[in-house]
């Protein structure tokens, strides 16, 4: 099968490659660009490990071809560390609330949450677990993982203010 | 005064045992470089997929390959042909059983590998895989393990034709496995003969999954110049990985590196060795180059290790106050086509003659049958110790079921049959010696936690109103009290394939003060690198933040049995301990050298030695850390390490007392857990952050398995549920809230006192969600009715005691 | 589960994509979301030679409101049909249906056109626009025509599409009624209905369909008809009437059938309660 020319924006940088049009982005970027945070955990996009954001929106990178992906803009968790290579917000509240286990989901968790919170920056705690019930942990029953989003939302809230 | 402050100020510094430490392994996880399999990139690695059966039972008539061949991509097709002249063809089970690599003649499940395509990638291996023409001969399946076990029953194993003594005693019949007994037959059923009461019932604990996030994998690389095979992959256990490699392939040992990389889950998923693992091997010698080999979702379900599938026939006797006199249990146990359970040697059915759980009950019996049926292989523990989690269910349904023929309270059956705190050590009907245990304490600490008096009196409200017509809703109180065994175990009587299942730990101490320690276990999420540091910086007064764990390589890790059971705290835990004191002993001896005093006028105080009596005469361990690699002492090596290899001496009985509150919407069979409230009784805590994560955690997936998870197949053997659509993993919106609270009883055997978390909340927490749900309508009558609890089996209790009348 | 190859086409407008299906006939298939469809491909259900990707195509984005009617463009997001306040406003019960949706990753790129489409008993779109009384536009090589929803599903992913055709627009009339709303059950989120019912009432007047009940959605005139009379039994037993659920991992068929009367009991006392 012949491959396509494509160009997408990962992390911030323009990337591109050649790949099948079948491929899966979660393999482009896996594979191809080795951005190995967002993982493969059903391929069926029921569990969101593979959950990156595109254009603005939360996707599951397993059930996205690369073909529809070309042009878009693509983050990663690794796109969501500070600057200076520390770890963001939510990175950071994800640790120091014990919001992972394992690891694997991990990377999908909180680029889910990251979008979350862009668009809900208040949420309640029944609005975090709807807004976070596209992605399944099989360590933290999800206590924790909610415990971060909502100590983020109030973190997030209060560098807005302090920056307004 | 001020001198005791100053200890604890450096005590908190050390960031040791008992401190809710950050998780170190999180900076990496949380930006997204953690290093698991399947982001293994080796120089020209290849990727191997499998041809799966898509039949339960069949002849494999004839396989051609020649199609697949043509596809680009694809460089070779192994068959059991092909492994047959290596004798890879099939291979050891852990549990003394053999098991096809690839379908040698027939295949036994659906899903079951039948040939391996290698390609360039995955996508040209999935090709290859489709390209693959096979041709199949049905044969009769057999799902049910009863219908197994019936004279004309197809026969599932020819290669044991004639076969009459397993590896586990005498076989009756061509699909019985084994049978496996504990306790006193006899003397229990005279006890049930002559009780006040008997309660009987068949207690099934359905097929279910440990179906980790990160599926199963492994990247084999040959190195045809050295002869050195490295076979990375989601191993459990990597040094019994190592060996079993070296046993079946005929490599040298010391010429196999096995390393589990980071590991994505494993819930007792990766203990065992799949036909994956070899074929990728035989692919990676065949062609040269590296080969990886990651199931999908799919495969998982349908081949990876299975969990649970007994079906337990019970017998309790009481006198008609209800004090337990026996109880009986008969067990089939349905081990599909081959018998590939991970458990020691000598317990074919794992340790689940800790059935008499939390009560005294004097005289026991126990009998179990594996039969093979036409499933996946598995058995395995589940985020549990070997079979502790069938137990536990046994026990905990049969104390519910003999509450309703006594119509007694069953918090208070429980109650007047615990083993009481004085009994301890206590040795069970059934064969074990309890280490520790004070069930009286965490019972009444969890009833009044949740104020139960006022729930039973708010559920007799419920039912009055029900019946009234005012609710359609009932209120069901789940109750559980577990006890586990952990921590496999003494040499004496538990190894797996000959390897007794001690563990270890070495440290090595830099001149600088710092540390790395490697142990025999993995951590698949545990946290391992953060607390087995914290028992290091307690014993030896070094900052946790000082000590690098590393876990994984057997080139560099001393040999263990790795992670699964609740093995790491009771075993290498204390191997960590162990090898922590020789360190401290040998640091003593400088000190004395040092402050020129004999080692017996030295007291240890957190991070230090100190002259008795004189508390300005002292040696920090970071001194002497410097001293062991910078003086001459005479009579002492230099340097600072040690390493333990513990056999312990008994295993740990974690225990716990837990309660749930559940509405239940009969009309539906929906239901909301209101409440649920764990108590976790794990001896000595090294990071209580880390416990309550991991009874969040093993909470989940009992809710999960009690709930609505199960393996099922329909009557041809076809495998219904090999989706996450189908089979359940809950979201943080089905998933409750969990209260979390704990008493303190070491383990009186551990050097530490610490017996081990990770496991009980799953083997605690299914039992009180089935119980919640049984409790709901035990007013209405139901006695005993089988998980998963969907919302269709409930509403079938609710319909079949007419709750849906008019 | 890796899906076969396929030549990958990305048409700025409708013509150009009718062209392709045209050119490549049974081998070619439109792509909206593709929640649907790509997770088929994985498991190589169905056999795909030329994919063609409606993403560009601007005329079939866009969401109106007028007073009377709303049209949705086919590739309107459940997330944007969500997120859209003034057809919140007019039309809430899209709002509560699409909420009930899959899961948040799914409905930023599940389509509405594509919900519609597919065929597919499970999805939620399908019944909710018949309630409606929806009607669908299709463009084809022959031109344009108009579809209603309730005429549109024969059978399993058979519908009244002609191969050719593409489901550009969906049109609904504002509905008189004031009562409404979805009710569903469902294993999980992610899941699809155990059953789920669409109830709009109020005004002497409703509408009342049925989710993943049959191998098509149920719109009952006659529960409507009776509903609008008030007559809750006489509704209820037309749609019960009228539904044929088979058995899978939700439940065996009398239990879907018991869930769903009461589920179709909850919406109609839902809706009547809104409508007051």
């Amino acid at each position: 099968m012949s491959k396509m020319h494509v160009k997408l924006k990962v992390n911030g940088q323009e990337v591109e490659g050649l790949a099948e049009p079948r491929t899966l982005l979660i393999h482009f970027l896996r594979e191809n660009l080795r951005i190995t945070g967002p993982h493969i955990g059903c391929e069926t996009s029921h569990c969101g490990a593979c959950t990156v954001d595109m254009n603005g929106k939360s996707v599951k990178s397993c059930t996205v071809f690369v073909a529809q992906a070309n042009g878009a803009d693509v983050t990663t968790v690794e796109g969501l560390v500070n600057a200076d290579g520390s770890l963001g917000v939510i990175q950071e509240m994800f640790r120091e609330h014990h919001g992972l286990q394992c690891g694997f989901c991990t990377p999908g968790m909180i680029t889910r949450a990251h979008r979350l919170l862009q668009e809900n920056p208040s949420p309640t705690e029944e609005e975090v677990r709807f807004g976070m019930a596209g992605n399944l942990c099989r360590c933290t029953g999800y206590q924790n993982i909610v415990k971060a989003i909502l100590a983020s939302a109030d973190l997030l809230k209060g560098q807005k203010e302090a920056a307004e | 005064m001020k001198d005791e402050v100053t200890s604890k100020d450096r005590a908190a510094g050390l960031k040791g045992m008992g401190t809710s430490r950050k998780r170190v392994e999180d900076v990496r996880f949380t930006q997204g470089k953690g290093n698991y399999v399947d982001d293994i990139k080796l120089d020209g690695m290849l990727f191997g997929d499998f041809v799966r059966s898509p039949y339960a039972h069949a002849k494999v008539v004839n396989i051609d390959t020649s199609a697949a061949m043509k596809v680009p991509g694809v460089l070779a097709v192994l068959t059991a042909k092909e492994l047959a002249p290596l004798g890879l063809h099939w291979m050891p089970t852990l549990a003394g059983d053999k098991q096809m690599v690839l379908a040698d003649g027939k295949v036994l499940f659906q899903g079951q590998e039948v040939a391996f395509v290698v390609a360039t990638d995955r996508y040209a291996a999935a090709d290859g895989v489709e390209a693959v023409e096979v041709d199949y001969e049905e044969l009769p399946v057999v799902v049910d393990p009863f219908k197994a076990m019936e004279p004309d029953a197809p026969v599932l194993r020819e290669d044991l034709a004639g076969k009459m003594e397993g590896a586990h005693g005498p076989r009756k019949h061509h699909n019985h496995i084994f049978t496996w007994e504990a306790g006193e037959k006899d003397a229990t059923e005279k006890v049930l003969s002559g009780a006040d009461v008997v309660a009987e019932e068949m207690v099934y604990y359905h097929r279910t999954h440990p179906c980790p996030l990160e599926t199963c994998g492994c990247v084999a690389s040959m190195d045809k110049v050295t002869g050195k095979l490295t076979l990375y992959g989601t191993f459990q256990a990597p040094h019994a990985i190592r060996t079993v490699v070296a046993l079946i392939s005929g490599i040298a040992e010391h010429n196999i590196r096995v390393i589990s990389p980071d590991i994505g889950g494993g819930f007792g998923n990766k203990v065992g060795a799949y036909s994956g693992y070899v074929c990728s091997v035989v692919a990676s010698i065949v062609t040269g180059k590296p080969v990886k080999w990651v199931e999908d979702r799919m495969d998982n379900l349908m081949s990876t290790a299975f969990a649970r599938d007994y079906w337990m026939q019970g017998k309790i006797a009481a006198t008609k106050d209800g004090k337990i006199t026996g109880l009986w249990c008969h067990t089939t146990a349905d081990h599909g086509g081959f018998d590939a359970c991970a458990d020691p040697t000598k317990f074919p059915a794992g340790f689940m003659n800790i059935c008499t759980g939390s009560y005294d009950i004097p005289t026991a019996y126990l009998a179990v049958d594996g039969v093979y049926t036409n499933k996946a292989p598995g058995g395995v523990a589940y985020r549990c110790s070997f079979r502790v989690t069938e137990a536990a269910y046994f026990i905990e349904r049969m104390i519910e079921v003999l509450a309703i023929k006594l119509n007694m309270d069953a918090a208070e059956l429980r109650r007047i049959n615990f083993i009481r705190k004085d009994q301890f050590p206590y040795n069970s009907a059934l064969g074990w010696e309890y280490d520790s245990g004070d069930y009286h304490t965490a019972w009444d600490k969890a009833l009044k936690a949740v104020g139960y008096d006022a729930l039973r009196a708010e559920q007799a409200q419920r039912i009055a109103d029900f019946k009234a017509g005012k609710t359609r809703k009932l209120m069901g109180i789940g109750l559980t009290h577990f006890t586990e065994i952990v921590g496999a175990g003494p040499v004496k009587n538990c190894d797996i394939l000959g390897l007794g299942m001690f563990d270890s730990c070495e440290i090595r101490i830099h001149p600088t003060g710092s540390a790395i320690a490697r142990l025999g276990t993995i951590s698949q999420g545990q946290g391992h690198a953060t607390t087995f540091a914290q028992i290091i910086a307690s014993e030896i007064g070094l900052p946790a933040d000082d000590i690098t764990l590393e876990e994984g390589d057997t080139d560099t890790a001393p040999y263990g049995l790795g992670t699964y059971g609740s093995r790491s705290t009771p075993v290498a835990g204390a191997a960590t301990a162990m090898a922590a004191r020789k360190i401290r002993a040998k640091a003593q001896m400088i000190a004395a050298y040092l402050l020129e005093v004999h080692d017996d006028d030295l007291e240890w105080d957190v991070d230090r030695f100190v002259v008795k009596g004189d508390a300005t005469r002292f040696k920090t361990m970071k001194e002497l850390a410097f001293a062991a690699y910078n003086k001459a002492i005479p009579g002492l090596e230099p340097g600072l390490e040690a390493v333990s290899y513990y056999d312990p001496p008994n295993m740990t009985y974690p225990f716990g007392a837990y309660i749930c509150v559940m509405d239940i919407d009969v009309d539906t069979g929906e239901h909301d857990v209101r409440q649920f409230y764990a108590l976790d009784d794990c001896g000595t805590r090294i990071n209580p952050m880390i416990i309550e994560g991991q009874v969040h955690g093993g909470c989940t997936e009992g809710y999960a398995i009690a709930m609505g998870q199960e393996i099922a197949y329909d009557e041809m053997g076809n495998h219904k549920t090999a989706t996450l659509m189908d089979f359940f993993l809950p979201t943080a919106w089905e998933t409750p809230t969990y209260t979390t609270d704990f008493t303190v009883t070491p383990s009186p055997h551990h050097p530490i006192g610490a017996k081990g978390v990770g496991e009980s909340p799953n083997v605690g927490s299914v039992p009180c969600f089935s119980n919640a749900v049984h409790d709901a309508f035990r007013h209405f009558g139901l006695v005993q009715s089988h998980m998963p609890h969907d919302h269709w089996r409930i509403w079938k209790i609710a319909e079949d005691l007419g709750l849906h009348a008019e | 589960m890796i899906p076969a190859g396929f030549e990958y086409h990305r048409p700025a407008d409708i013509r150009s994509a009718i062209s392709i299906l045209q050119e490549h006939g049974d081998a070619a298939r439109v792509i909206a979301g593709g929640h649907s469809l790509i997770p088929m491909m994985k498991l190589r259900m169905t056999d795909i030679g030329h994919l063609v990707d409606l993403q560009a195509i601007g005329e079939l984005k866009g969401v109106e409101v007028g007073a009377e009617k709303v049209t949705l463009g086919a590739m309107t997001t459940q997330a944007e049909l969500i997120g859209n306040a003034a057809l919140g406003a007019k039309i809430p019960l899209l709002r509560e249906a699409a909420l009930q949706i899959a899961d948040p990753q799914v409905r930023y790129v599940g389509t509405v056109g594509g919900n519609v489409a597919n065929g597919d008993p499970g999805n939620d779109m399908p019944g909710l626009m018949q309630c409606l009384d929806a009607t669908y536009t299709l463009v084809g090589p022959d031109g344009t025509r108009d579809v209603a929803a309730r005429d549109f599903y024969e059978a399993a992913y058979f519908t009244a599409r002609g191969d050719e055709e593409i489901l550009t627009r969906i049109t609904i009339p504002v509905p008189a009624m004031k009562g409404y709303a979805y009710e569903k059950q469902k294993r999980k989120i992610g899941d699809y209905a155990t059953a789920a019912a669409a109830v709009l009432v109020g005004g002497g007047k409703a509408s009342v369909a049925m989710t993943n009940l049959s191998d098509t959605p149920i719109w009952s005139e006659a529960a409507g008809a009776a509903l609008a009379k008030g007559d809750v039994e006489g509704c209820v037993a037309a749609a019960m009437g009228a539904i044929a659920p088979s058995e899978d991992m939700r439940g065996p068929i009398a239990f879907k059938k018991h869930v769903a009367e009461v589920i179709l009991r909850r919406a109609i006392a839902k809706a009547q309660e809104r409508a007051k």
